[in-house]
């Protein structure tokens, strides 16, 4: 069991001919992802790593009954990369792309209010269900399959953290990377209303890190509605206000965004904390064993 | 990227909201000229620097003469700045703004940002203008009131009035308000800005609405599509190993601590950091190699991190994904041999081809300091750093 992707999803690559696309295909399909189109336009008709290029994400659609798509497209283009494959009514669609500027963010989430499609990112790894789908930039042999959900902001922290839980034995149903950027497609509480309800995810690890106010809205949602215990870490104590760290959406502004106020809020509504992305693992398996839930966990 | 206040200000005037009359000067003297030229009895001279709270920091004066205005720009000009932006070394000045002064019946606040929770830009305006506003929305945030913004329209004019009237602006300056509200989110989204601000927005007694400052971020990453912007660019206001970092295609910000940090990833890169102050020591640095970084990048990094003073010893924290550890190996080799490395090096090494990169390490002869995983990398290089101090 899973979230939004698995054994049966059919991947679409957008700009799978260039380096970036060609490079990451191949070690999806290496993994087992059905990677079954990609798409670059004026290139219709070609292959490119054994897989049917198409121009328009329409046509691969067509053809090839492609029902997620995943984009490497430059910054410029990547935001009508994502309106394309919307537009071609794709339900999921996952942006690795980083550099998009804000304001073609804000008219994307804009245009895909109220519609059908999912996006996940910009500026993220991907989505991963262990052993049977992966999108995105991750390194495949790091996961391992099972039943702990892991939702991220950052991409390298979030294989730290696999990497802890699958070397502690602990498997993962799904891990969805929503992201550094300030805007994005979707957010914390939508991964953890999905891995809610999702009786394949026993718990859940999130990572966050300063900026914004994502990670207390996260809070409030648990506090609310999550019944499965929740580890967590925020990146970012000691960074001084005012400095972009890396990601667009990691700056303490106005004194907001925080790693101090965000931890406090996520230790208030139950969710246990590491103090270090060291113990990330560890503090998982710490409160799985409190809640008797490490033999269902680690089997 | 940030700007000047005399740039933001020739780009309102350029997108036709209303400034004060003013000259830039580089010189005593061309402040002096700058008065006579305006033909006021009243200027402000405004040093030139891209932080904030200049008033306070004695970077804003009144003159009632060109020999006033001389000496006030005297005063500031190749000097530097101090702020509680700044730092305490300052900032240099190297231009003032000369401004003709204004009769000032009321001050507002109005600024343009983006609304993470909401993924909206956000026009926040507040009838107590001039003040801090993050003092405004901490003690009354009921006084800032909020028009969110459609990204493809605009703020509309109804928005535009609905701001106006709750503002409680004199009737004679709403439709010059509504006007400059709907021009400045123009603005903000015609240029890519990240944070459009006026402090204060004031009506005049003699019935006009002015931007009296100005202030624009501009969202590094749609410079692309703006070169006229790239252009506003002083290198002089960054730190001159981010400039350098940013060249090389690296993310760095310099920090205060003694060791210093490189990482692949900025979540990562800043998970390591906060390690490092767990163990009992201070990151001298932000560093973020990226995803794909080449020995080149590698090099460079070092370069950077040893250009630091501060720096008493590395920490190497690299993550191998789609990276592969051998490589990152082969770089740090180079790189020690090229910088002539003298601090202690803390190499932690996870991932992709991890036991070549630490084959690698281990036969080269550099004195790599191995660490099995982040909390004894940061443990390693706290005791290394209190070493070599």
């Amino acid at each position: 069991m899973s979230i939004w992707v698995d054994g049966r999803t059919r991947v679409v690559t957008q700009g799978l001919t260039g380096h970036t696309g060609l490079f990451h295909t191949q070690q999806a399909l290496e993994y087992g992802t059905r990677v079954v189109a990609g798409v670059t336009p004026g290139k219709g008709g070609t292959q490119a790593a054994g897989v049917p290029i198409f121009d328009t994400v329409a046509q691969a659609v067509a053809e090839t009954g492609a029902n997620a798509s995943v984009i490497y497209v430059p910054p410029p283009f990547a935001a009508d990369a994502i309106l394309e494959a919307a537009g071609a009514g794709l339900p999921l669609v996952v942006c690795i792309t980083e550099g998009i500027p804000v304001v073609d963010m804000l008219r994307v989430k804009r245009a895909l209010a109220g519609g059908r499609t999912r996006l996940i990112g910009p500026n993220c790894p991907g989505i991963i269900t262990p052993g049977e789908c992966k999108i995105g930039i991750m390194p495949g042999y790091i996961h391992k399959p099972g039943r702990i959900g892991v939702l991220s902001r950052s991409g390298t922290l979030t294989y730290e953290a696999v990497w802890q839980l699958t070397s502690l034995g602990l498997g993962q149903s799904t891990c969805v990377g929503i992201g550094g950027d300030p805007v994005n497609g979707t957010n914390f509480i939508d991964v953890l209303s999905a891995f809610e309800d999702d009786a394949g995810t026993d718990a859940v690890v999130m990572i966050g890190e300063i900026g914004g106010t994502a990670e207390e809205e996260a809070a409030a949602f648990i506090r609310d509605h999550m019944s499965k215990p929740v580890a967590a870490f925020i990146a970012g104590s000691t960074a001084p206000p005012g400095k972009r760290m890396g990601h667009a959406g990691a700056i303490i502004s106005g004194g907001s965004g925080t790693a101090a106020d965000k931890i406090a809020a996520l230790k208030a509504v139950g969710v246990s904390m590491a103090d270090t992305p060291a113990g990330i693992g560890a503090a998982m398996k710490a409160r799985l064993e409190r809640d008797g839930l490490l033999a269902a966990a680690a089997g | 990227m940030k700007i000047h206040e005399y740039q933001a200000k020739a780009l309102f005037r350029e997108a036709g909201i209303p400034v004060p009359e003013g000259r830039v000067a580089t010189a005593a003297d061309a402040a002096g000229a700058a008065f006579r030229e305006l033909g006021v009895g009243l200027a402000v001279v405004k040093a030139q620097i891209h932080a904030g709270g200049r008033g306070k920091g004695g970077g804003v004066k009144l003159v009632r003469s060109a020999d006033e205005a001389r000496t006030a720009a005297a005063g500031m000009l190749g000097k530097p700045l101090i702020t509680h932006q700044t730092g305490p070394q300052g900032q240099v000045v190297k231009t003032v703004l000369v401004e003709a002064g204004s009769e000032i019946a009321h001050e507002y606040y109005v600024g343009i940002t983006v609304d993470r929770s909401r993924g909206q830009p956000v026009l926040m305006a507040s009838a107590q203008g001039g003040m801090d506003i993050e003092t405004v929305a901490r003690e009354t945030p009921h006084l800032i009131l909020r028009e969110a913004v459609d990204p493809e329209a605009g703020l509309r004019a109804w928005q535009s009035r609905r701001l106006a009237y709750a503002l409680e602006l004199p009737a004679s300056a709403v439709r010059l308000a509504t006007d400059i509200f709907q021009r400045l989110v123009r603005l903000f989204l015609d240029k890519d800005a990240s944070l459009v601000e006026v402090n204060p927005l004031v009506t005049t007694k003699a019935g006009g609405v002015l931007a009296l400052d100005g202030k624009i971020n501009f969202d590094g990453n749609a410079l692309f599509r703006h070169p006229e912007i790239v252009a506003l660019r002083d290198l002089d206001e960054e730190d001159p190993r981010e400039v350098a970092a940013a060249a090389a295609g690296l993310s760095y910000i310099a920090l205060e601590g003694s060791i210093g940090c490189l990482v692949n990833g900025a979540g990562l890169a800043m998970g390591t950091m906060d390690t490092i102050q767990r163990a009992g020591g201070s990151p001298a640095n932000f560093l973020d190699v990226g995803g794909g970084a080449s020995a080149q990048q590698v090099s460079s990094a070092f370069k950077i991190i040893l250009s630091d003073r501060n720096v008493r010893a590395i920490l190497v924290n690299i993550f191998g994904g789609i990276m592969k550890c051998d490589v990152i190996a082969e770089g740090i080799i180079a790189a020690a041999r090229e910088t002539d490395l003298r601090v202690p090096l803390v190499v932690r090494l996870e991932g992709t081809n991890v036991k070549q990169g630490r084959a690698l390490l281990e036969g080269s002869g550099l004195k790599t300091i191995l660490a099995s995983d982040l909390a004894d990398a940061a443990a390693k290089a706290v005791k290394a750093a209190g070493a070599a101090a």
